[in-house]
């Protein structure tokens, strides 16, 4: 490792896992495999415990802002573990001379996020700091939720097994494009909106539908294929992908064929990767449909019998290679 | 998505592989001598639709890749000086120098922006009259008129603070290099965008002088097996010559403005090539009168730019054909695409870098 931390240590990619592994983790004596949010049991109920924090620059995009951004991304961990959000806590590192109209318009946006999404949030800090000291706010969030009884195994993947089918909710690639157009410096207009949605009640419905869901995962910073390389070390299965399955916007499409962006690696806000039995896949994509926030689903993959820990992909055109984890950046400060 | 999808469509590749497969009669390599080609032969999994008799190998075609550590030390003294901003192309960013890369500079508080072309380099001089803005001119002919016409601009309107570290490079003499050493090369794909600018003829001498075949190739999957499939039938029927498949961009002789430029701000030089060392009239040094212009004259002559390369590292035998990233003792161990140790590793379009993210067969 170097001897100052790098942007891409922040990408979410390998070397996000390596500064975690060798400073954090084991100091900390977490539990491997490390997942969106903790499960911890109280009282004999299982809780979902997670806290993620926002950098987006701008804070404000096309399709939301770092408000919104915040919310959803904390509720979007809980689920996707499998628990019902319940309770969020919020810290703000404020720069000296942020307008406070603005403040206003984000601070609005969480309200009416964690109100849609039938969440609380319960407490909160405020620090200012001087100008130049941080760029304008951060926000951080934290959250809990009860795991119901049968999801404990849905963050670990534990029970997937060879021939279950991979699902995403819609297309690839907007909510990094989005804000990535509204920094201006591309000197053309991105007709593209971030995909940033809380996403708990769109994942209740699919749970409640009794169907088998063996993982879930949120696919931020990174994206789908890093998340796939992720699940495939964990659960040392193989894991294949239908390139041209997976729903991508022809604007992104057009975009990453530009600027030499893959929308596999690009980050959503309001995208969820579920594993599911093969038997009950095509159901799941029509509940998932049948919402707007699922409106695009596809089947996108499955999991493989051979090819342990390694994630291949069928391109577009019928060729076979590796789809890896990403290596360096992509686009820093997407979240 | 047009101008894509007409040349991903799944029918038309299934056509040209069965095309390829019903033709071949033999081994046959195939080298590519453009980084935009490397890439997308591995990112559509190319080589797994081919038979096994057609091996594909990647050339000196990244212009990342051939440029020697010595560019990157000269770029990083003049990052370290008072006063400048360093403009570069994304893809030098991270390539490692002796003791540091562009990157490095940047935490360290350096003044060095990402940008796209040369122009919006000149931009930035206008932009800051107080400092040098000096733009780090690499790649082939596709990248060297764009510096030419910004200089010629930079002149025109009087921009007296922007300067160009040039490491331009031509191409024809590096494939005349590989050649004239003896190699088992029986085609080339050639570089669709170099020759949109030279024009095919820049690659007459090939069939000529070596007795080999070149087709002139665009950079779609459709593109690049039928680029393979007229290759096979020229070895086939020993009908070596320069065919245009880019037929979209590509014309005999090329884009003569663009020419044009090129010939009013540069004049041919030898040139250093990583892997190959000076390979005679392969550069593009700055005419007299652009001289003011060059950014060299920051660089303190005092000491000599090392070329020193790692000694287990195989990019130079890499970059020539004669060996595959695998071949290589550091390749996927100690040289990966996040600390990478030779120049094949650092950019997305080196043969090791694509090796590495895409292969599934090592």
């Amino acid at each position: 490792m170097n001897d100052v931390i790098t942007l891409g240590q922040g990408s979410g990619g390998r070397l996000t896992h390596r500064l975690i592994e060798e400073v954090f983790s084991k100091r900390f004596g977490m539990s491997e495999p490390l997942t969106d949010s903790a499960l911890v049991s109280a009282r004999g109920e299982m809780l979902a415990f997670t806290t993620d924090s926002y950098v987006v620059d701008p804070l404000f995009f096309p399709g939301g802002n770092i408000g919104k951004l915040a919310v959803c991304g904390t509720i979007n961990d809980l689920a996707v573990s499998g628990a019902v959000p319940g309770f969020l806590s919020t810290a703000f590192i404020i720069e000296e001379g942020l307008p406070v109209a603005d403040l206003k318009i984000i601070v609005e946006s969480m309200a009416d996020e964690a109100e849609k999404a039938h969440v609380k949030i319960v407490t909160g800090d405020t620090k200012v700091v001087e100008r130049g000291k941080c760029d304008k706010l951060f926000i951080n969030t934290s959250g809990t939720g009860i795991i119901k009884p049968g999801y404990e195994h849905i963050s670990t993947g534990k029970r997937i097994k060879p021939g279950d089918k991979l699902i995403v909710n819609g297309s690839l690639g907007n909510h990094a494009l989005a804000v990535l157009g509204a920094r201006n410096n591309l000197n053309f207009r991105i007709p593209v909106e971030s995909d940033c949605a809380a996403l708990n009640h769109l994942i209740a419905s699919v749970l409640e539908s009794g169907n088998e869901i063996s993982f879930m995962r949120d696919l931020t910073r990174g994206g789908l294929a890093t998340v796939l390389n992720e699940l495939a070390v964990m659960i040392n299965m193989g894991i294949f992908v239908n390139e041209s399955s997976v729903p991508v916007d022809d604007p992104v499409r057009g975009l990453c064929e530009m600027l030499g962006f893959d929308p596999l690696y690009l980050a959503n806000e309001g995208k969820v990767l579920f594993v599911a039995g093969s038997d009950d896949a095509q159901h799941i994509v029509e509940i998932l449909r049948s919402d707007p926030l699922g409106r695009s689903a596809e089947v996108i993959g499955e999991i493989l019998p051979e090819m342990r820990a390694r994630v291949v992909l069928k391109t577009s055109i019928g060729g076979e290679r590796i789809l890896d984890m990403l290596s360096g950046t992509q686009i820093p400060r997407i979240c | 998505m047009k101008y894509i999808d007409e040349y991903r469509d799944g029918r038309l590749i299934g056509k040209l592989a069965e095309a390829i497969r019903r033709e071949v009669c033999r081994n046959y390599v195939f080298m590519e001598v453009c980084g935009g080609h490397t890439n997308a032969i591995h990112r559509f999994g190319i080589p797994s639709l081919l038979p096994k008799e057609i091996k594909l190998i990647s050339g000196p075609g990244c212009p990342v890749c051939v440029t020697g550590k010595d560019f990157i030390d000269k770029a990083l003294d003049c990052a370290g000086q008072q006063d400048v901003i360093i403009a570069s192309f994304g893809d030098l960013i991270r390539v490692p120098g002796s003791h540091s890369s562009l990157e490095g500079a940047r935490r360290e508080g350096a003044d060095i922006r990402i940008v796209i072309s040369a122009s919006e380099a000149l931009e930035i001089a206008a932009l800051n009259p107080g400092k040098k803005v000096i733009f780090l001119g690499i790649g082939f002919e596709t990248t060297a008129p764009g510096t030419a016409v910004t200089l010629v601009n930079s002149e025109k309107e009087r921009i007296t603070n922007f300067f160009v570290l040039n490491a331009h490079k031509t191409m024809p003499n590096a494939m005349d290099a590989i050649l004239k050493d003896g190699s088992s090369i029986d085609g080339f794909i050639c570089p669709g965008h170099v020759a949109a600018i030279t024009g095919s003829e820049i690659f007459d001498f090939i069939p000529e002088r070596y007795n080999l075949g070149c087709v002139v190739t665009g950079f779609e999957p459709a593109d690049i097996l039928h680029a393979v499939l007229l290759l096979v039938k020229q070895v086939n029927n020993a009908g070596q010559k320069v065919e245009i498949q880019y037929r979209r961009a590509v014309t005999k002789k090329g884009n003569t403005l663009a020419k044009k430029y090129m010939a009013q701000v540069f004049e041919p030089c030898d040139a250093w090539w990583r892997g190959f060392g000076i390979i005679p009239d392969s550069g593009l040094r700055l005419k007299e009168e652009f001289r003011i212009h060059d950014a060299e004259r920051f660089v303190p002559q005092s000491e000599s730019k090392s070329h020193t390369e790692d000694k287990y590292c195989l990019c130079g035998e890499i970059l020539r054909g004669n060996k595959v990233p695998p071949d290589c003792s550091l390749f996927g161990r100690d040289c990966i695409p996040d600390h990478p140790v030779g120049a094949c590793m650092v950019s997305m379009e080196g043969s090791c870098n694509t090796w590495f993210r895409y292969r599934l067969d090592e």
